[in-house]
């Protein structure tokens, strides 16, 4: 391939902004998706902050009660549906699913546009509500306060998700259609790359789970707007039925986050480790395992809610068991490290930091699903630090890493090594300055969603500010350097990292059809040792 | 006619083949997102049911079995005039599938003016609940609980009727203007899986809301 005469590829096709906002392209549509994310990214990390600066200080100094009751309603509203959730899948997902798998584009390309704008639509409602007053009924939006006391825009946020949570469905059927019926000939399903195992995964949990979000949001509106009761006492309603079925979905949602980071991460390792993923086949049975699993837990949210004991112990008993296919993915990327000749560029950097804050992160989701420790800790910064070293040491971690990984492939262009690295270490440090503290906090006793707290409780809290100041730095790093390379990054190889996968074996940025002749594919993406970079080149 | 029998495909896939076992797996998967949500409301039913047969029971009587019974009958019905369209669609039949779908068309219309004058009567009767909730008895909270189920189930129903109707209307249209052959009649054929889902869900509502414990 000559890559001095100027090729037609899928940023360069056509231009203006009509062709970016009717493309059917699966890459510009990812493309369109970092665009909204990246902002409602800020505009989270804005609320969350304004929410550290409160807690600097012991006492009330910057917002009111209120007021921070809807900061951080806002900061976990923002960041889990309209960042996290859509981050890896709609992202990286989008744009390398039909490439991994050797397809021209995902099955339905219109309602994978039309997802785009279903996103737009839900986020434009929420970023409304916001303007208009906010909400403080937390994230979880729990009854009976959300349909009869709370007196802020409860409404109007919730229906931002509703139709946001069809944006998700939109994006997990198309996936699993795609990788049932799309494959190239020869990709068999255990060639699939792990990346795409996960996706898979993490779409049955967006194709099962969201309806049961969409429905509950309904019943709450019926509730608040009409005066019905479904969740109200009054009526013989149970507050708590909505609980099972908030965190029906809600409690999945957070493997809707994290198991495409896995995916991210297993491409990662393999790759920076020149070595054959370890295990592959229990890493992607894995997935499906903590996909199934994973709508099985949902009442370890509810040990103190009421719930039966009995229920209670088996929902404990089944949350230490979506542990197992976890541990069995962090053992097997630890494995696959050994012996391996690893080299630490700036997205491996990235996927050891994930390996190692997801590792605290999951440790301590035990220490929440034993009901003892449960009860003392509930609703304190113990479960804050541990819901965040999982949503955002792992998740956004492994996201910036895949964004490292494969920005050569997006955009053309190399980002500048150096400064990456610089940004892993920082994110990593910043991000554990951050968080650690809150695990003792909340283990001596400070509660979650107050913006006062006791004066014994300062060092700690400014320790958390001061890494959360660090943190912000970190992730204003890639977000300039990232725009910088666009221009002046030198021009990417279409593999510049030596690596297998079938994304790697067309032209950076792919042409529009993703690849100039279809692939027929005859090896998996991770025969590292077994085979040299010319032996897997596809055939047509 | 003659350009539609080729059968095209759209330029991601390989076939017609593929395009259209693509097209039938993504309805499969809507249609299991369908049944996740109706779960959703169906679990509340099911909790509180136990919590109260009694009242739900007696509540029940309020509902026209006549109307309810009815309705059901047009709906099986409509389902099978979607079936015919569906046949007529496979074999290329272009004015079979525009009569068939009309059909259905109006026996769903049928369906839903005869949910809105039950709706009207309840209306009148205070049985909406919420403010205009005016039942006395000793039952009263899940006397009003049993109508928001009532409201919520069959409203959502309703609400996927609409939609099918209008479904309905797009691909008559489509068909009036010879969009569809023996080769090609894909759009028929999902916008069918729909309609018999809707009606398989009415098939649960009605002995559920209906039936279930009646005394008259």
């Amino acid at each position: 391939m000559n890559e001095q005469t100027p090729r037609i590829h899928y940023l360069n096709v056509n231009y203006g902004v009509r062709s970016w906002l009717l493309t059917k392209d699966h890459k510009r549509i990812g493309l369109l998706y970092l665009a909204v994310i990246s902002l409602m990214f800020v505009i989270g990390g804005v609320f969350a902050l304004l929410v550290r600066l409160e807690l600097l200080t012991p006492g009330p100094d910057l917002v009111t009660a209120d007021n921070y009751n809807k900061l951080f309603t806002m900061h976990g509203i923002v960041m889990v549906f309209f960042f996290l959730i859509p981050s890896i899948p709609a992202v990286l997902g989008n744009f390398l699913l039909p490439i991994m798998i050797g397809a021209r584009d995902l099955a339905f390309p219109r309602l994978n546009l039309l997802s785009w704008y279903v996103f737009m639509l839900g986020a434009a409602f929420t970023i409304y509500a916001m303007l208009t007053g906010g909400v403080d009924t937390g994230w979880t939006f729990y009854t009976p306060f959300s349909t009869t006391a709370s007196n802020t825009n409860v409404i109007a946020t919730a229906l931002g998700i509703f139709i946001n949570g069809f944006s998700s469905i939109l994006t997990g059927l198309n996936f699993i259609v795609t990788v049932h019926k799309m494959r190239a000939p020869g990709m068999t399903w255990f060639r699939l790359p792990l990346f795409v195992w996960a996706h898979y995964a993490t779409s049955l949990i967006m194709v099962l789970g969201t309806p049961v979000l969409a429905i509950t949001i309904v019943l709450v509106a019926l509730d608040r707007a009409f005066h019905f009761g479904f969740f109200d006492p009054a009526y013989g309603g149970d507050p708590v039925l909505f609980q099972h079925l908030f965190w029906f979905y809600s409690h999945p949602a957070v493997y809707i986050m994290i198991l495409p980071a896995m995916g991210v991460i297993s491409e990662l390792i393999g790759c920076f480790s020149r070595k054959r993923i370890y295990g592959y086949t229990f890493i992607a049975g894995s997935s499906i395992a903590i996909a199934l699993l994973g709508f099985l837990v949902w009442g370890h949210h509810m040990f103190i809610s009421s719930q039966s004991i009995y229920a209670s112990l088996i929902f404990s008993f089944l949350s230490f068991a979506v542990a197992i296919p976890s541990a069995v993915k962090v053992f097997n990327w630890t494995a696959t490290l050994y012996k391996g000749s690893v080299s630490f560029r700036a997205p491996m950097l990235y996927a050891l930091g994930f390996i190692g804050l997801f590792t605290i992160g999951g440790l301590t989701g035990l220490f929440l699903a034993s009901i003892g420790v449960d009860v003392h800790v509930t609703d304190t910064y113990f479960v804050v630090a541990h819901f965040h070293y999982i949503m955002v040491g792992g998740a956004i971690m492994a996201y910036l890493g895949g964004l490292h990984y494969w920005w050569p492939k997006i955009s053309g262009k190399l980002y500048p090594e150096a400064w990456a690295r610089v940004a892993a270490v920082i994110l990593f440090v910043g991000f554990n300055l951050t968080f650690f503290p809150q695990f003792v906090l909340g283990y001596i006793g400070m509660p979650r969603r107050y913006h006062v707290y006791p004066e014994e409780f300062q060092v700690l809290n400014v320790m958390s500010t001061a890494g959360a100041s660090i943190l912000g730095m970190g992730y204003l790093l890639p977000l300039l350097y990232l725009v910088w390379s666009l221009r002046y990054g030198s021009p990417a190889t279409a593999n510049p990292w030596g690596a297998f996968g079938l994304e790697w074996q067309t032209s950076s940025p792919p042409p529009p059809d993703n690849f100039d002749h279809a692939p027929r594919v005859e090896h998996e993406a991770y025969a590292y040792e077994r085979l040299s970079l010319e032996e897997v080149k596809v055939g047509s | 006619m003659e350009a539609s029998r080729t059968a095209a495909h759209q330029h991601q896939f390989d076939s017609a083949a593929q395009q259209y076992e693509a097209s039938a797996l993504g309805m499969w998967v809507f249609l299991v997102t369908e049944i996740m949500f109706f779960g959703g409301i169906l679990t509340a039913y099911v909790v509180y049911r136990s919590l109260y047969p009694e009242s739900f029971a007696h509540v029940s009587n309020h509902l026209s079995l006549p109307l309810g019974a009815f309705n059901t009958v047009v709906l099986i019905g409509s389902s099978l005039t979607m079936a015919l369209a569906v046949h007529a669609g496979q074999l290329g039949r272009r004015l079979q599938i525009v009569v068939f779908l009309a059909l259905t068309m109006l026996l769903g219309s049928v369906f839903l003016g005869i949910k809105a004058y039950e709706y009207h009567h309840k209306f009148v009767e205070g049985l909406v609940p919420g403010p205009l909730f005016t039942y006395e008895g000793a039952d009263r909270g899940p006397a009003q609980m049993f109508m928001c189920l009532y409201f919520g189930l069959t409203g959502i129903h309703a609400l996927h009727m609409v939609i099918g109707v209008g479904v309905l209307a797009v691909i008559l249209a489509m068909a009036w203007r010879g969009r569809f052959s023996a080769a090609y009649s894909t759009p028929v054929e999902m916008s069918g899986l729909y309609w018999h889902f809707v009606d398989v869900v009415w098939i649960f509502l009605f002995p559920l809301l209906y039936l279930l414990g009646r005394t008259t």
